[in-house]
């Protein structure tokens, strides 16, 4: 039960980007399709995943005074790990995250859960947090990609979703919505809308 | 001279790196609370950006990309060490901060004083790992290019944090829907600025 709670939490009420406000950096410049911010998103969950299982397996043996360089040394290494796989078997995907992927270093999601809970915990609780996490992330870029995506250029996964008909009698796409101004102001949004929903988060 | 002037202009007004790029994101939300720290941070990350990019340029230039190495003979033409890029590249900024950590304290105590806490901090700004390796994708050729976007982002990024940070001092003052407060007003605020800064989108000196 414990160790389901570590999973939801950060899915909604816990959420990295919309509460803890960690790893914002990333997560808008690869919406505004929805392939590439899956792609990214799976990225982030595995790496998140097992960085947090390594660093909690090792927490008792790094020494306090040189762990922020620690830990930058086995996220980096994870992210190497993924950047061949992705380069290997999706190298269309790999070229539009471009720097993206190697963002993944230094996207705030890592070390914050590595200080606030990969350090303290044992690695199996570590290792569900991390997965946790990582879909509390992918929720919120797989939702502003999904609307950024149907919106700006009428497709989903480059489907053609909205039927041509619609295009005869005059609807346009909304170039805007593949800007990167209107991935700020949709996840805006989405924060507004859940804080709506729990009103514990309002900031006062 | 005219490239650089347009790289310059570029990088702080159209390639800006909070609005077209989102890098450092993180502390440009966490830190832009009022005009005097966002200032501090902002000319903080000029200053790293500034050294740790070019540093970065010259060991891909000579150590990592593809054939870097022929300059230590004929045998050496064909390594491709790219692959190790991030994981050398988050090592040298992480050195460069401590190391003007360090000298700063030394040299100048009272700018020491104003950039405080946030050099630390900076070491993990996705505006700064994200720079390298801009310039490594954007392949420059001469580091006076490099030193150049460097700068320029470090502004535009500057730019960004400080005039975020005066709305928000404003803002407080407005009645804004209570789920909105906070976190939710300042992305759409960013949101809107960088509709504006698109405005200067296509000029080219």
């Amino acid at each position: 039960m414990k160790n389901l709670n570590l999973i939801k939490s950060p899915v909604n009420l816990n959420n990295p980007i919309t509460v803890q406000v960690l790893g914002i950096c990333s997560a808008l410049a690869v919406t505004a399709q929805l392939k590439p911010a899956l792609v990214m998103a799976l990225s982030v969950t595995v790496v998140t995943a097992f960085s947090n299982l390594i660093i909690s397996a090792l927490r008792n043996t790094i020494p306090s005074r040189i762990r922020i360089i620690v830990q930058l040394v086995v996220i980096a290494a994870l992210v190497i790990i993924v950047d061949q796989l992705l380069k290997a078997y999706v190298y269309d995907v790999s070229k539009k995250l471009s720097v993206f992927v190697g963002l993944i270093i230094t996207n705030c999601i890592l070390m914050g859960r590595l200080e606030a809970f990969a350090m303290a915990n044992k690695p199996w609780p570590s290792f569900l947090d991390g997965i946790g996490n990582g879909l509390g992330y992918g929720l919120i870029l797989v939702i502003v990609a999904f609307i950024r995506e149907l919106f700006g250029s009428g497709t989903l996964f480059g489907y053609h979703i909205i039927p041509h008909t619609f295009f005869d009698h005059g609807y346009l796409n909304n170039g805007m919505m593949i800007l990167p101004p209107m991935a700020l102001i949709i996840i805006g949004v989405i924060i507004w809308v859940q804080r709506s929903f729990n009103q514990s988060l309002i900031e006062k | 001279m005219n490239d650089l002037v347009n790289i310059f202009v570029r990088s702080i007004f159209i390639d800006n790196m909070i609005f077209a790029y989102f890098l450092g994101m993180c502390s440009y939300l966490a830190v832009s609370k009022t005009v005097k720290t966002s200032f501090g941070l902002g000319v903080a990350v000029v200053f790293v950006l500034v050294i740790t990019a070019p540093v970065n340029w010259l060991i891909d230039t000579y150590l990592l990309k593809p054939g870097a190495l022929s300059w230590l003979g004929s045998s050496y033409s064909e390594v491709d060490l790219s692959y190790l890029s991030f994981i050398i590249f988050i090592a040298v900024i992480a050195a460069i901060v401590q190391l003007v950590e360090m000298v700063v304290e030394k040299f100048s105590p009272s700018l020491y004083n104003a950039l405080g806490i946030f050099l630390p901090l900076i070491a993990v700004n996705c505006a700064i790992l994200g720079l390298s390796l801009f310039v490594q994708e954007k392949e420059y050729t001469a580091i006076g290019e490099v030193s150049v976007y460097a700068l320029g982002s470090g502004i535009g990024w500057l730019l960004a944090i400080v005039s975020i940070a005066a709305i928000r001092e404003k803002i407080r003052y407005s009645n804004i829907p209570a789920p909105l407060r906070g976190l939710g007003i300042t992305f759409i605020l960013t949101g809107l600025m960088a509709i504006a800064f698109m405005s200067f989108m296509g000029i080219k000196i």
